[in-house]
């Protein structure tokens, strides 16, 4: 097998400043939908108690919430998660009172409506409508400002790395457009997430951070290819160095990224409600990731200015015979 | 030709066997166990135990299906699960008479079923997180603002009978805040005290003050002081939390500190947790004062106390009778000075009681409080979040040296029993608070562990099948550098004990995922220099070598993306950025070396190779 039988090297370049529109809008209303929506953090961020529990019937929501609230919950939320005999409790942080008894609190409100008088949803007092606990988190708020702290400086870490390491591999045009495209898919996977108002969990992040890793792998295989280009072939214009480039690596990047999104899928299909927005926030990543490293990042690295003197200037002989 | 030296296919050979190694013991699973180990520091685990519990399980008739004898506890091995609950009920029998009084705890665990020599090489399956086994985690913070107090408080106490012992006269000494203000009427006096205080507490920074028309002298902790006071009482509360966590008979907790100021406590398998927390949430400290007799038997002023309004220096509690009563704020001693406190009967009367011991300091200092007030009450006080209660309230008898007390009378066995414990347990050197919990269910564990190999298994398979159809051969050696990955990924965690949780089974996944990439790259490269028109071997070659760069770069830019989540992530994304950068190391090795060895010995060693198996290689123009 062989997918991709190309002739001649696509003239990517030509389209670059299309390509870099698509992106900017992308961005732009990433950016407004964070700004407007705002992200749906979850528990681990915001401090608060956050509850799984089972039933052998599905439940009826409504009724937990009143119950929760008559007993003095402030804005509970209750939903079903995975199936509809699983319920996902959220109570917010609430100032002043023993926030670590709150899970017990809760549990003791579901067995009231489980003895409740709707007598539609109790028949007896089946074992069907007392709850199982499945899980309990609790955070308190410290702990929920030092994760949002400690995540942005590990974006920032990243970045810097990143940018240092290509700087001092390649060039730092090369780093600066390569974090620049992969910056904007950050945005873009947070655009997502604040758009559908996906909650943002520690594993969102861990996985958003993994493909900013990932997708700068992307360009630096590009970047790669540009050099090699530069060095090996004389008399070609610069976008003609970053098409062939594009070109001759495309196969492999759309077989890696297939790869990896298999991988992927196969976590969205059997990883569950727990692994769901992960794998949701690597999709989105891998998508985007394809796309920016190679179509936006390439027509940046030609408008920073890119030559083959850079490359080529001193150590000609030298580098030649290596080749 | 291609071929790689007898060191390189050595390390190659050998990497894979012990990878195979230590991966092993992942597959025979875990069988149910009874692990009993020693609550007390007197009793050790040693061959005698061992042999009590064998002699126990002979009574009970139960054959266990092995027993390990390790630094701390003994584990039996067993059959199943209710084997397993006979067992544990035989053993703390036979090895705790006195249910209230338990020398060992006795608790289910599970324990690797792999044979011994595999144990004996160290080769451990991999140490799965809460989420995957079930269990509880708690986040604790340490109150250093709390430690600080109460250590000024006993410094306060210090300082009273260092002025008495020197017999220098002051007009009272009390904690203002973070410092101890002693007053003076005469500078002479505060002039002489200065000399001696800074003579025998070193760890005070004194100035003087005016207040009125009084001399103060104000101490405060050095700054030094501080540090080592707060780093002792995080110490201090982990021993206490050891103490408390045995009682609760969990196997193998994890008690650690976190940054400066936080302790960790994991509990695999405990499913009750609002027992552990009550037990952990005791966050009581300890403190002995005296009782005021006088105002305590002056019904107006009891009347006014119990509106709010007690004596000065006084605080008024309710005590578990419900009586109210007066007590000092001074404090005598505080849960420090108490090394044990053990339930038992008075030997004369045979009432329950509870026996405390106390170090040598605590001892004189309880000489000289009992001689001096036989016959008046102290109360011992368990204050908890600011919160005091009187444990217990007795009359004083007689002078009591040598620092054995007995607190007796009015107690039930289970009283006695109560109180012993919180003693025990309870002298934490500052208050503690819960700031995270995390409770996950075994059936919700199981699953977990379910969906994370299921994801991983299946998404495997597609690229299996993708990759062998795609690059036939080159495709089918892709795939056995993807399984070496996974192989040498599973060993090193096994080998690390690092800890597994399901972001570190998605971490496994994406990290094959990804690890493929640099197969790919290989194999399209070979791809190229054969359309170019090399010839197999040197498309081996070339291959190879200029992929290499490429798949330098691309790791080393994940790595520091991984490294970051490492360095900054915590709970379940430190998981993850564990076993992501692991991944990321094994897979340059899988990918690279493993899969380069098995090519040069598939095709290497043909001179004349006159096509390899790579898939179609479509050439323009023909």
């Amino acid at each position: 097998m062989e997918f991709f039988r190309i002739r001649k090297d696509i003239p990517f370049m030509r389209h670059a400043l299309v390509f870099n529109i698509i992106s900017l809008i992308t961005f732009l209303l990433a950016v407004f939908f964070l700004s407007t929506k705002g992200l749906h953090f979850s528990v681990e961020f915001t401090g608060g108690t956050l509850m799984e529990v089972s039933y052998a019937q599905a439940p009826d929501l409504r009724q937990i919430r009143q119950q929760l609230e008559s007993d003095g919950f402030v804005d509970p939320q209750v939903q079903n998660f995975g199936s509809s005999r699983d319920v996902l409790i959220r109570v917010p942080l609430t100032k002043g009172a023993e926030s670590s008894k709150v899970g017990e609190q809760v549990m003791a409100s579901l067995m009231k409506v489980g003895a409740g008088a709707d007598p539609k949803v109790v028949q007896s007092k089946a074992p069907a409508t007392t709850p199982e606990l499945k899980r309990v988190e609790f955070v308190g708020p410290q702990v929920g400002k030092e994760l949002a702290e400690d995540g942005a400086l590990a974006l920032l870490l990243v970045v810097v790395g990143i940018m240092l390491y290509l700087a001092f591999r390649f060039e730092w045009r090369f780093a600066l457009s390569a974090i620049i495209a992969n910056m904007h898919d950050v945005v873009i996977i947070l655009g997502f997430f604040a758009f559908f108002q996906w909650e943002f969990s520690l594993p969102v992040l861990a996985a958003v951070l993994a493909v900013l890793g990932y997708s700068v792998n992307e360009s630096v295989v590009v970047f790669d290819r540009v050099r090699e280009t530069f060095k090996k072939k004389r008399g070609m214009t610069t976008p003609q160095v970053l098409d062939h480039a594009i070109t001759s690596t495309i196969s492999r990047t759309i077989i890696t990224h297939g790869s990896t999104q298999m991988m992927v899928t196969s976590m969205l299909i059997f990883g569950g409600a727990a692994l769901h927005y992960f794998a949701l926030a690597l999709t989105i990543g891998i998508l985007f990731g394809i796309y920016s490293s190679v179509l936006v990042a390439s027509p940046l690295v030609m408008w920073l200015g890119v030559s083959r003197e850079q490359f080529v200037k001193p150590k000609v002989e030298k580098q030649e015979a290596v080749v | 030709m291609n071929r790689y030296p007898l060191w390189k296919n050595a390390t190659v050979l050998i990497a894979l066997v012990l990878g195979l190694l230590y991966t092993l013991p992942n597959f025979f699973g875990e069988a149910p166990a009874v692990q009993v180990a020693s609550v007390k520091s007197t009793h050790k685990v040693d061959a005698k135990l061992l042999a009590q519990v064998e002699a126990a399980l002979k009574t009970a008739s139960i054959a266990p299906q092995g027993m390990v004898l390790d630094l701390n506890s003994v584990r039996v091995r067993l059959a199943d699960t209710d084997t397993q609950l006979k067992a544990r009920d035989a053993i703390e029998r036979a090895l705790n008479p006195v249910a209230a009084d338990a020398t060992y705890s006795v608790a289910l665990n599970l324990v690797s079923d792999s044979p011994n020599w595999l144990n004996s090489i160290n080769a451990l399956p991999m140490y799965l997180g809460l989420d995957l086994r079930g269990g509880v985690h708690f986040l604790l913070q340490v109150d250093m603002k709390g430690a600080l107090t109460k250590r000024l408080d006993s410094i306060g106490a210090d300082l009273r009978s260092l002025m008495r012992d020197k017999s220098i006269r002051h007009g009272g000494i009390s904690r203002e805040g973070q410092t101890v203000a002693i007053r003076f009427r005469e500078a002479e006096t505060r002039d002489k005290a200065r000399g001696v205080l800074a003579d025998s507490q070193p760890d005070l920074e004194l100035v003087d003050a005016q207040d009125g028309a009084d001399l103060k002298l104000v101490a405060t902790l050095k700054p030094v002081a501080q540090k080592r006071i707060q780093e002792f009482a995080v110490k201090q509360n982990i021993t206490t939390l050891h103490n408390r966590i045995n009682e609760l008979g969990v196997a193998e907790p994890v008690i650690q500190q976190q940054g400066i100021d936080r302790i960790v406590v994991q509990l695999p398998g405990v499913q009750d947790t609002a027992k552990a927390k009550d037990i952990l949430g005791r966050t009581a400290t300890l403190e002995v004062r005296m009782v005021d007799d006088e105002a305590s038997a002056n019904p107006s002023v009891m009347d006014q106390a119990a509106r709010g309004q007690p004596p000065p220096g006084t605080e008024y509690y309710v005590e578990r009778g419900g009586r109210g009563l007066l007590v000092k704020k001074q404090v005598v001693l505080t849960g420090e000075r108490l090394t044990d406190a053990q339930p038992g009967f008075d030997n004369q009367t045979q009432e329950p009681a509870v026996h405390l011991s106390l170090d040598s300091a605590g001892a004189r200092i309880f000489k000289d409080v009992t001689r001096e007030s036989v016959g008046k009450r102290m109360a011992i006080l368990l204050i908890e979040k600011g919160k005091g209660e009187v444990v217990t309230a007795p009359v004083i008898r007689t002078e009591i040296g040598g620092g054995r007390v007995q607190i007796s009378g009015r107690m039930s066995t289970v009283e006695a029993h109560d109180v012993a414990l919180l003693l025990r347990a309870g002298s934490l050197a500052a208050p503690m608070e819960i700031i995270e919990e995390r409770t996950v269910g075994p059936s919700l564990g199981a699953e977990n562990i379910a969906k994370g190999f299921n994801s991983t298994m299946w998404g495997f398979i597609a690229i299996a099948v993708f990759m062998m159809s795609y690059y036939l051969l080159f495709g089918l050696v892709s795939v056995f550098a993807l399984s070496a990955n996974l192989l040498f990924l599973v060993a090193l965690l096994s080998l690390l004990q690092a800890t597994l949780t399901l972001p570190g089974i998605a971490a496994i996944a994406l990290t094959l995922g990804m690890a493929i990439d640099a197969n790919v790259l290989i194999n399209e490269r070979v791809r190229e220099e054969l359309r170019g028109g090399n010839s197999p071997q040197a498309a081996i070659t070339a291959g190879y070598e200029r992929a290499w760069a490429t798949i330098l770069d691309s790791n080393i830019t994940t790595l520091i993306a991984g490294i970051a989540l490492l360095i900054f992530g915590s709970g379940p994304v430190r998981g993850f950025a564990v076993v992501h950068c692991l991944g990321i190391l094994t897979s340059i090795f899988s990918s690279v070396v493993v899969s380069r060895a098995l090519i040069n010995w598939i095709y290497g060693r043909r001179r004349k190779l006159e096509a390899v198996s790579i898939g179609q290689v479509w050439k323009p123009g023909v």
